[in-house]
């Protein structure tokens, strides 16, 4: 490296903004997860929620002009309600079906929202509101964005509310219980079907959030659902069915893309997902935290 | 008749098919009230079909499930656990990942009444709740079972013997009327068998909580039922005390073979 200083500055700097806009990767991942861990299903229509959530939100703060909060808590509130409705609609009468199935009704699912939005809202570019602070913040030399920062702290909190919640409250037990074994729990008179129905709920929530936050760093537009499929990506990398996983891998993939989109470009970044993914499944095909499935003979 | 007794589960004429395989003709039993009932039988005999059929999996064709004088044929299992039925399985089913007194907790569970709002935040009214429930259970259901030394151990890391009593358990824990126990002591050593009928007698005494039991150990059932259903291809093929049913010839041909209940004099 004589004559040529490498900038050390610059790598720290790609290094905390990938690893800070990783959180909002775990975020996703963990609608993933949830929706995996509680009912056993993928749900491909992740990114659509988050699309939804964001179209919601873009109608109540920016078209009806509600206050920011009271934005966030009816567009909340209307992914809960599809949430739900997807749930008792389309999940429970495919349960006990294969898992292909409910697969295809998921992919189904999402274009059928995807096209929703956009008969609705049309398929232009719209400018969301900036939620987050700009201010940006600096450690020495280095100088992160405070959207970015801000990002990470929200999700941060998130996700530790819930794996609170999963561990200390009744229901969050019971859903941790049906989920591990939904017979066992329904002797038990837990009502797995309101677990289930709940599971999807708080999976649309946080999409919702996710989307509104991403939306509202970058611009609103039906491509925003497909920001899911590389985070998609990403948590099967974590395992499908671990939330410390989803966190971890939503970190390194942030990382990842930060990197190379500072020193090989953006268009490099996009497929920078899929080739760690493809890399990491041929060493440890169960992911880097998921459950290893052991047939015991 | 006195109320005292009217049985606390009657079980009329039930029949259960699936597709060709008739697993239970017209089975008809009763469970008196406080009493051990035992439901033994060869395997493949029905037994398990009528527990599931007893707590909500199956819905027989034909027949009637009565608890407390109340038709529960067509309840689901939720229902049926929160009227009072509790049971366990022949194979452990335990939640693996939680601690022993986790599992347990979640048989109390349906009594409780906080909604997933107010649990949220863990505190108040549910957190009064939730440290009732605790005492109730450290009271009436660890101490009894003498579990309290693995209480806080993930229940992957206990014994089988163990594991099957953190089942019941839980099952207590629900504080069921009617206890359905599905081969409680299968694959247990003779100690831990001694332990497990200890308990069970110490629940319908102490507890005065019926017991519905499923058993192949001969042993345990004629130390403790005080009342036999003998199951052979879905069909009751006799029913009484233990002394009466071991001098059924048609029992005894059901489990030794015709040539040995030739033997066995009438």
């Amino acid at each position: 490296m004589s004559g040529n200083p490498f900038d050390w500055i610059a790598l720290a700097e790609y290094s905390a903004i990938g690893l800070l806009s990783g959180g909002l990767l775990a975020l996703i991942a963990l609608g993933f997860v949830l929706i995996y861990k509680g009912t056993g299903v993928i749900n491909f229509a992740m990114g659509e929620f988050m699309m939804l959530g964001a179209y919601f939100f873009y109608t109540t703060n920016v078209m009806w002009r509600l206050p920011t909060l009271l934005a966030l808590v009816a567009t909340l509130a209307a992914v809960a309600l599809v949430a739900a409705l997807i749930e008792r609609t389309v999940l429970r009468p495919l349960a006990g079906q294969p898992v292909i199935s409910v697969l295809m009704a998921t992919i189904g699912l999402a274009s059928a929202l995807h096209g929703g939005v956009d008969a609705v809202w049309g398929g232009a570019n719209l400018e969301m509101p900036a939620l987050l602070p700009r201010k940006p913040f600096t450690v020495g030399e280095i100088l992160v964005p405070g959207q970015v920062v801000w990002s990470f702290v929200l999700a941060a909190t998130i996700i530790t509310a819930f794996t609170l919640y999963f561990r200390f409250s009744k229901t969050g037990v019971a859903m941790r219980a049906a989920a591990s074994d939904p017979i066992t729990a329904y002797v038990l008179g837990i009502d797995v079907r309101r677990t289930q129905a709940l599971t999807w709920i708080f999976a649309g929530m946080v999409g919702a959030v996710a989307g509104i936050v991403v939306a509202s760093m970058t611009s609103l537009s039906p491509a925003l659902g497909g920001a899911a499929l590389g985070v998609l990506a990403v948590i099967i990398l974590g395992g499908l069915d671990s939330i410390a996983g989803a966190i971890v891998a939503g970190l390194i993939v942030g990382l990842i893309e930060s990197l190379t989109a500072g020193y090989l470009g953006g268009k490099v970044r996009d497929i920078v997902p899929y080739v760690t993914v493809l890399v990491i499944l041929l060493v440890r095909p169960y992911g880097l935290f998921g459950t290893r499935q052991i047939e015991r003979l | 008749m006195p109320m005292a007794d009217a049985p606390l589960l009657q079980v009329d004429g039930i029949e259960l098919a699936f597709g060709g395989i008739q697993a239970l003709r017209d089975v008809s039993l009763t469970a008196r009230r406080g009493a051990i009932t035992a439901v033994i039988g060869p395997n493949g005999a029905g037994k398990t079909s009528l527990f599931n059929a007893v707590s909500g999996f199956y819905k027989p064709q034909r027949g009637r499930v009565v608890f407390e004088d109340r038709d529960i044929t067509r309840a689901n299992a939720s229902r049926r656990a929160a009227l009072g039925l509790a049971r366990t399985f022949q194979n452990v089913a335990l939640f693996r990942g939680m601690t022993v007194l986790d599992n347990i907790k979640l048989g109390g569970h349906t009594r409780l009444h906080a909604n997933p709002l107010t649990a949220m935040w863990y505190l108040g009214a549910a957190h009064r709740e939730e440290m009732a429930l605790r005492r109730e259970i450290e009271r009436d259901v660890i101490d009894l079972l003498e579990i309290d030394h693995v209480r806080n151990l993930p229940v992957a890391a206990l014994s089988y013997g163990l594991q099957k009593r953190v089942e019941l358990a839980r099952a207590l824990a629900m504080r069921p009327k009617l206890l359905m126990l599905d081969e409680p002591v299968a694959g247990m050593n003779r100690e831990e068998t001694e332990d497990m009928a200890r308990f069970i007698l110490d629940i319908q005494e102490e507890r005065g909580i019926t017991v519905l039991l499923i058993e192949h150990d001969m042993g345990l059932v004629m130390d403790i039922a005080n009342h036999v259903v003998v199951l052979n291809f879905g069909q009751v093929i006799g029913q009484g005390t233990p002394a009466e049913v071991r001098a059924n010839p048609e029992v005894v041909r059901a489990y030794l073979g015709s040539a040995a209940a030739a033997a066995v004099p009438a």
